[in-house]
């Protein structure tokens, strides 16, 4: 049969996002495929070089609307390295805390959009509930439900709220529960397991040598993570493990995902007994120094890295993100071919694709 | 990988690859400064190829996490962030090239994961990268006229 190319998007249910994968099919079977991006270039990088430092605050937590919170943290932290800024020991557990809180919150809406790739709508619904939960608690804190302007170069903007660590305990409390439950619901479905199991192969070489971060590695094995390989915040002094699994495929990544959200729970108890009083935020220079600083962290996406140059004026000469996604998204040719066209939304929703990161 | 791994792995700690990368490239590779889990290094464009080979294939730097072009305004920069997960330590390289000659190798062949960085890089600054599988512009359209991050493209309130 003749070979054919296929765009899949840019509009179409399994793209989550503005962009456009291209299959080339040979009958039913995936020969090929190349996804192209770029329909949400804003040119993030250059409008920041018009912005004085705490202006861009606000614009790094939309490069992610799943993972806000994450991107703010990650502008922040490279600001610091380069300011040379120390901060407070309360703000380093409070952005532990609402860091882990986020990632369970972003996990939940990976869940929630797997699910209604696999035709699982009871999981979509389940998990867009829990995650209201946590958006209600990110709330608390920082009044925004998802775009939260709550980081802060040297420090968090407030303190938390009162009662915090009790409606949080209580959260997690019932959330745990309710894990057990989504647990029973994907895995006590056949179909979702035919649809994931041994789909989307991507061994564990390959995976390194493409650049893929975060739960996608973890899924072929690997078993890295920066919170442990490069600590950054306190997370050196807390007591968690890494969550793999050996099977990469699709199901892999799932399991490693759902791990992830207990771990995240577990963090969050042990960053609350740990927790010290005192000031959560310093006061920091307005214009930085002439020199090159660099950060990175585990977004609940994979790795993302900022590279800063700083000119000794009040805004940044040339500000880059690195996103786990873009280079994610450029291996998924890989983990595509050989397989037919139906898996395409059961491989791409293991990606956990989110445009505003990978396009900036 | 548990707390007390970083006593337990056979990794070189940074002061090891500094000693083992000047003693095989004593030429074209300057150390800019050393400091828990981070080497910062200058490097010449002519043997940037041959150093990112050498520290994949000797030092074990087996993933690439960021690939970048800066515009200094009088010369351009390739900065070149490496990981290496056996030893714990990123490796941050600064290229100068001059801006009328805007050519650098591609190290696309040894990392599979530099390649959109490279495209990236090209669609935003015109850097071209020699061998690289297929240097196209990535985000922009194909007839684009400019490179937009290059410091003379100026934006309305610049």
């Amino acid at each position: 049969m003749a070979e054919m190319w296929i765009n899949m998007g840019p509009q179409h249910p399994m793209t989550h996002g503005l962009w456009n994968l291209r299959v080339k099919v040979d009958g039913e079977t995936i020969v090929d495929a190349e996804p192209v991006v770029g329909y949400l270039h804003r040119g993030w990088e250059k409008l920041v070089e018009n912005r004085m430092y705490p202006q861009i605050i606000p614009l790094s937590d939309r490069l992610c609307y799943g993972a806000s919170m994450s991107w703010s943290h990650l502008y922040c932290l490279t600001i610091e390295e380069l300011m040379d800024v120390e901060v407070p020991e309360r703000a380093e557990y409070i952005r532990v805390i609402v860091l882990e809180l986020q990632r369970i919150a972003s996990h939940l809406m990976w869940l929630a959009a797997f699910g209604t790739d696999l035709g699982l709508l009871t999981g979509f619904v389940y998990a867009m509930r829990e995650r209201e939960l946590f958006l209600d608690l990110l709330q608390s804190v920082s009044g925004a439900r998802m775009t939260y302007n709550y980081m802060r170069i040297g420090g968090v903007r407030n303190d938390l709220p009162p009662n915090f660590e009790r409606d949080c305990l209580r959260t997690l409390d019932y959330f745990e529960k309710k894990l057990d439950e989504y647990e029973q619901i994907y895995d006590g479905s056949d179909i979702f397991l035919m649809r994931t199991q041994d789909i989307g192969y991507l061994k564990p070489a390959d995976a390194i040598n493409l650049g893929v971060t975060g739960p996608t590695l973890r899924g072929s094995g690997v078993k890295i993570d920066i919170r442990k390989h490069d600590p950054y915040s306190v997370y050196e002094e807390l007591d968690w493990e890494i969550c793999t699994h050996p099977d990469c495929d699709c199901y892999a990544r799932y399991r490693v995902r759902m791990d992830e959200m207990r771990m995240s729970c577990q963090i969050i108890r042990e960053a609350f007994k740990k927790m010290p009083d005192g000031p959560v935020r310093v006061k920091v220079p307005r214009h930085a120094p002439k020199r090159t600083a660099f950060a990175r962290v585990e977004d609940p996406r994979g790795e993302g890295l900022m590279y800063v140059i700083g000119d000794g004026t009040d805004k940044p000469f040339r500000l880059k993100v690195r996103s786990p996604i873009f280079v994610t998204v450029s291996a998924v040719p890989i983990m595509l071919r050989g397989y037919k066209v139906a898996d395409v939304p059961a491989i791409m929703g293991s990606v956990d694709m989110c445009l505003g990161e990978t396009d900036r | 990988m548990n707390t007390t791994a970083s006593q337990e792995t056979s990794g070189l700690t940074e002061e090891a690859i500094v000693d083992v990368v000047r003693r095989a490239f004593p030429e074209g590779v300057t150390i800019g400064g050393v400091a828990p889990r981070r080497i910062f290094a200058r490097a010449d464009r002519a043997i940037i190829y041959k150093l990112c080979e050498f520290l994949k294939n000797q030092l074990r730097f087996e993933h690439v996490s960021c690939v970048t072009g800066v515009d200094r305004i009088d010369r351009f920069q390739v900065v070149y962030h490496l990981s290496s997960y056996e030893n714990r330590c990123v490796l941050e390289i600064t290229v100068d090239i001059p801006r009328d000659d805007p050519e650098i190798d591609s190290v696309s062949p040894l990392w599979g994961g530099a390649n959109w960085h490279e495209r990236e890089t090209y669609d935003m600054f015109g850097i071209r990268f020699k061998n690289h599988p297929r240097l196209e512009r990535i985000f922009l359209p194909e007839d684009t006229q400019f490179f937009p991050f290059r410091k003379d493209f100026k934006l309305g309130r610049q």
